[in-house]
């Protein structure tokens, strides 16, 4: 009896019933380089026994119907974008065997910077790169692989490096890259030189299956019909004109990965009781008291970056929330941040707050003299402001507010840190508003200050607020 | 000789499209394109000489599926 | 219960989280950072995948990827990095993948500036990138609902399989407000179609290609359909002072919360105001607004754009009544008083 040596593998379906009902030939012309790496695929892919693991990324060019032939997962991508779309399948699924098939516009091309950053990334995948030096689904443009001279409909004269550029080589950019493990360039020119591609093919996979990481075979292939050719022609043209410009052979092959990808399995089984607990989400609150505001507090402070203003916000913040009221907070932000001034808008209420905008504070902070000089005409008749006297040297000039002039700067120096003379403001506003309370901002400090020692330094200030406001602020 | 003793390949005359890549591949000229034409008008491969060592050369080359299958001779003594 | 104090860029990612996402891939941009800044540490922290993409159009593709693999994927952008996504976006709405994507509307057009804007609406709400196409687009207007929309935001996407947008606006990205979590994690479910690398789903095909016309024309059909649904099963709003409302006010992210404080000023002052505020832009409240267009006197639309969302407006009332738009662009944000004064101007005037 006969034994079948070589036949159809089993990876690729029996009839390929996506492209027509009982249909079992290719839609690629005759000859094309496509069906032939696709059988080199198949093959691997049921040797190794993966078919069931394989997930299979059809890119846009001529081979955008790979899913009409592999009975594997199937997905279809955007064009240039299966690296992208592979890596995270690979992200997704540990196990899966995950292929991405690229032709030299889809992967060369339009896609150049997804297939370098997941080579970078040295994912776990493996790419196929079609090279026929044209765009053959659109009818044989250029593409970035066509050789100088090479007549495309697009470079009727023949590819011109001045005009054009020069042919790009892939494994040559792959190659310049750390983290793939295996990099190789195949021809389909010759008998010999497809069994080359086949162990190439299979070498790719097996790594994929080891785990090692991103292998990456460019595959040089004839593209009979675009390059005007026959089939036997082609293949010839392929050997004398292709393979000088893009040389074939291996360019790295690493017996294992350059890094160890960290195991995220154990982490996917964390229980939903330990995320609620990573998110805070049973986390006491402090609640000191209820407060009842005489009116609304809309409150700006502001100072220069790094003065503490958007953080004392934040504290201002979170004492309203601990005093059981409604509380936005709003910075200012982008260019203003780098050019040293900042200002955040805080609200406070028993009611719900519309507007976080504070466009006309009852409340105003202000730690520098450009910040009084930029908010004191914006503050309500009857509201009040807070000045830092140590920088904002001069006085208030509205006599329709209160003011206060505290030289938190100075006080927060002899304490030790300048960082707290905005808590020193916030102290006395708080005393004389009554909007959150003493007790309320000292349990509310060590909570969203980490460092013990600045925890200690922001309650001197508040001792210190304390004091300017006994010695300065009448008993009403 | 007969069939039996010999390796052989099948050419599947409905899945060929002639494009003749395996008739170059093949190293002992086993390969030839016959005058026949088949559903999708191209004049299909065929199976000519006997001299067919069974390398899969011709399988791995051409492009279509399953458009070639190879057959080895019985082993002796199996 | 407890409350945390988060701006709403970080609230959206604790709500995804308790929602049950798996993966975040994003690049990073000012309005939106801070969400990716929230990802990057919170994902690992349980258990979950962070990856900064090279780009958007990677980001993008890597929505399509992970949530074809079944996973519950997550970005974060704004306008720029948005219109790099369009492709993917289509690609998503072809092969009816869910998904969730964040914006935080930025001013443009161009690199304009990282001020807010809400100008990204005709984008977003009409079908991002080529082909008749949409998803569900949520307009949050404060941390709470950043969290409480990006928490619900995969079971619509996948309710639908579609992609569900949180239209959001810089203001909305970075005020912090308290913000009260939700005490359960969602499941990510097992989804027939997906592709999970075995046996059972290894005849899946995940593709927007069609080349039988009937079959591209029923697949559309098919979208549209969809998109028809929503509209019966998931429109959202909140009404403000509707009961007696002369001069409704129609407006989402912060232009609803400034109308919101321009609302309580009219009302004082005798001027029976109120809004109308859309929580889902698509689906859009049409219906609601028809109804409420036959006893009022006058629609006020403001947004921070060119007046995209007034044209929705417009098509739902159809003439019943007279619709204004108050407008700001390139970043400009109307104070609660200049509204109060147009209206009353635009009131006095008839
Ligand atoms: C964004 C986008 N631009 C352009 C196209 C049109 N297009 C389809 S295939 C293709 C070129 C494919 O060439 P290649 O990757 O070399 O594959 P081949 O067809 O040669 O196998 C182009 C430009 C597209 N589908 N999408
Ligand atoms: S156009 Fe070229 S690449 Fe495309 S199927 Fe035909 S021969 Fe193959
Ligand atoms: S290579 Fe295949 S398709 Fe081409 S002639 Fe030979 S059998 Fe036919
Ligand atoms: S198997 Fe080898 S020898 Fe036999 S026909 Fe094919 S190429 Fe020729």
């Amino acid at each position: 009896m006969h034994t079948i040596k070589h036949q159809k593998a089993r990876s690729l379906y029996p009839t390929f019933e996506r492209k027509a009902p009982g249909a079992d030939v290719s839609h690629y012309c005759p000859g094309c380089g496509h069906g032939t790496v696709h059988n080199l695929i198949a093959e691997a892919i049921d040797d190794l026994g993966i078919q069931d693991r394989t997930i299979f990324c059809s890119p846009v060019g001529c081979s955008v119907f790979g899913y009409y032939y592999f009975d594997t997962g199937n997905i279809q991508c955007a064009h240039g974008r299966a690296p992208a779309v592979a890596s995270a399948i690979r992200r997704t699924h540990e196990e899966a065997i995950v292929i991405s098939y690229q032709g030299d516009g889809d992967l060369a091309g339009i896609g150049m910077s997804q297939i370098v950053h997941a080579a970078n990334r040295g994912e776990n995948i493996t790419v196929f790169f079609i090279n026929n030096a044209i765009y053959g689904m659109t009818g044989g443009q250029m593409a970035p692989t066509t050789i100088l001279g090479q007549k495309t409909v697009t470079t009727p004269d023949g590819r011109h490096a001045e005009n054009e550029g020069f042919p790009i080589g892939m494994v040559e950019i792959i190659n310049s890259l750390q983290a793939p493990v295996f990099i190789e360039r195949v021809s389909l020119a010759g008998a010999k030189k497809v069994m080359k591609a086949r162990m190439a093919i299979r070498k790719a996979l097996r790594n994929q299956v080891e785990k090692k990481g991103f292998s990456f075979v460019e595959i040089l292939s004839p593209c009979p019909v675009n390059w005007k050719m026959t089939a036997v022609e082609a293949r010839r043209w392929l050997e004398n004109n292709l393979e000088p410009v893009f040389p074939v052979g291996n360019l790295r092959d690493l017996p294992k990965g350059p890094f160890d990808k960290v195991d995220k399995k154990k982490d996917s089984r964390m229980s939903d009781r330990k995320i609620l607990e990573i998110l805070g989400v049973n986390e006491e609150e402090v609640h000191a008291g209820t407060v009842q505001l005489q009116e609304e507090q809309n409150v700006k402070i502001a100072g220069f970056g790094g003065q503490g203003v958007l953080s004392t916000g934040i504290l201002l913040a979170n004492c309203a929330i601990a005093e059981g009221l409604k509380t936005t907070w709003l910075p200012s932000y982008g260019a203003e941040m780098r050019g040293g001034t900042a200002n955040a808008s805080i609200n406070i209420s028993h009611e719900t707050i519309g507007s976080p905008i504070v466009s006309y504070p009852n409340v105003l902070m202000v730690m520098n003299l450009p910040s009084l000089d930029a908010f004191e005409d914006k503050v309500r008749p009857g509201g009040a402001i807070y000045v830092n006297s140590s920088l904002a040297t001069r006085k208030v000039r509205r006599a329709d507010v209160t003011a206060y002039h505290i030289p938190a700067s100075d006080m927060a120096n002899d304490l030790g840190t300048i960082q707290s003379a905005s808590v020193i403001l916030l102290t006395v506003y708080a005393l004389v508003s009554g909007a959150i309370t003493i007790e309320t901002l000292k349990k509310v400090i060590p909570l969203s200050i980490k460092r013990k020692n600045l925890v200690d330094l922001n309650m001197q200030a508040i001792e210190a607020g304390v004091t300017w406001h006994r010695d300065n602020c009448p008993k009403p | 000789m007969s069939l039996e003793e010999k390796n052989f390949i099948e050419v599947n005359p409905k899945r060929c499209k002639g494009c003749a890549a395996c008739i170059v591949a093949c190293p002992n000229g086993c390969i030839e394109i016959g005058s026949e034409i088949n559903q999708m008008g191209y004049q299909f491969a065929r199976f000519a000489v006997r001299k067919c060592i069974a390398c899969g050369m011709c399988f791995y080359t051409c492009p279509e599926f399953g458009a070639i299958t190879v057959y080895q001779k019985p082993r002796k003594g199996a | 219960m407890g409350q945390h104090l988060m701006k709403g860029n970080e609230a959206v990612i604790y709500g995804a989280l308790l929602g049950g996402a798996t993966h975040y891939f994003g690049y990073p941009i000012t309005p939106a950072s801070e969400i990716a800044h929230a990802a990057a540490d919170l994902f690992p922290r349980c258990g979950k995948h962070f990856l900064q993409a090279e780009c958007e159009v990677s980001s993008i593709s890597m929505l399509y990827g992970a949530a074809a693999a079944g996973a519950r994927v997550i970005t974060g952008s704004s306008g720029p990095g948005l219109s790099l996504m369009a492709e993917g976006l289509s690609y998503l709405s072809g092969s009816e993948l869910p998904s969730v994507v964040v914006d935080v509307q930025r001013a443009g057009p161009g690199l304009g500036y990282i001020w807010p804007e809400q100008a990204d609406y005709n984008f977003i709400v009409h079908g991002a990138g080529h082909g008749s196409h949409s998803g569900v687009v949520l307009a949050p207007n404060s941390a709470q609902e950043m969290c409480d929309f990006a928490y619900k935001a995969f079971e619509l996407a996948e309710r639908y399989r579609c992609t569900v947008f949180i239209l959001s606006d810089a203001y909305i990205g970075q005020i912090m407000e308290p913000v009260e979590l939700p005490r359960q994690i969602k499941a990510n479910p097992h989804k027939d179609w997906a592709l999970y690398g075995d046996a059972d789903s290894r005849h899946n095909l995940l593709s927007s290609i069609y080349l039988k016309l009937e079959e591209l024309e029923g697949h559309n059909l098919h979208l549209q359909e969809k998109y028809r649904l929503m509209e019966t099963e998931i429109v959202d709003f909140e009404e403000i002072l509707t009961d007696d409302v002369e001069y409704l006010f129609v407006a989402y992210g912060i232009s609803s919360r400034i109308c919101h404080s321009a609302v309580a000023e009219l009302r004082k002052k005798g001027i029976k105001a109120g809004m109308l505020r859309p929580k889902t832009l698509f689906p859009f409240p049409s219906v609601r607004l028809q109804q409420l267009a036959g006893h009022v006197k006058k629609i006020v639309v403001a947004e921070l754009s060119n007046g995209q969302m007034v044209r929705d407006v417009q098509l739902a009332v159809q003439g019943a009544v007279p619709v204004d738009l108050y407008n700001w662009m390139g970043g400009r944000i109307p104070s609660t008083d200049e509204i109060v004064q147009r209206l009353k101007k635009d009131i006095a005037t008839g």
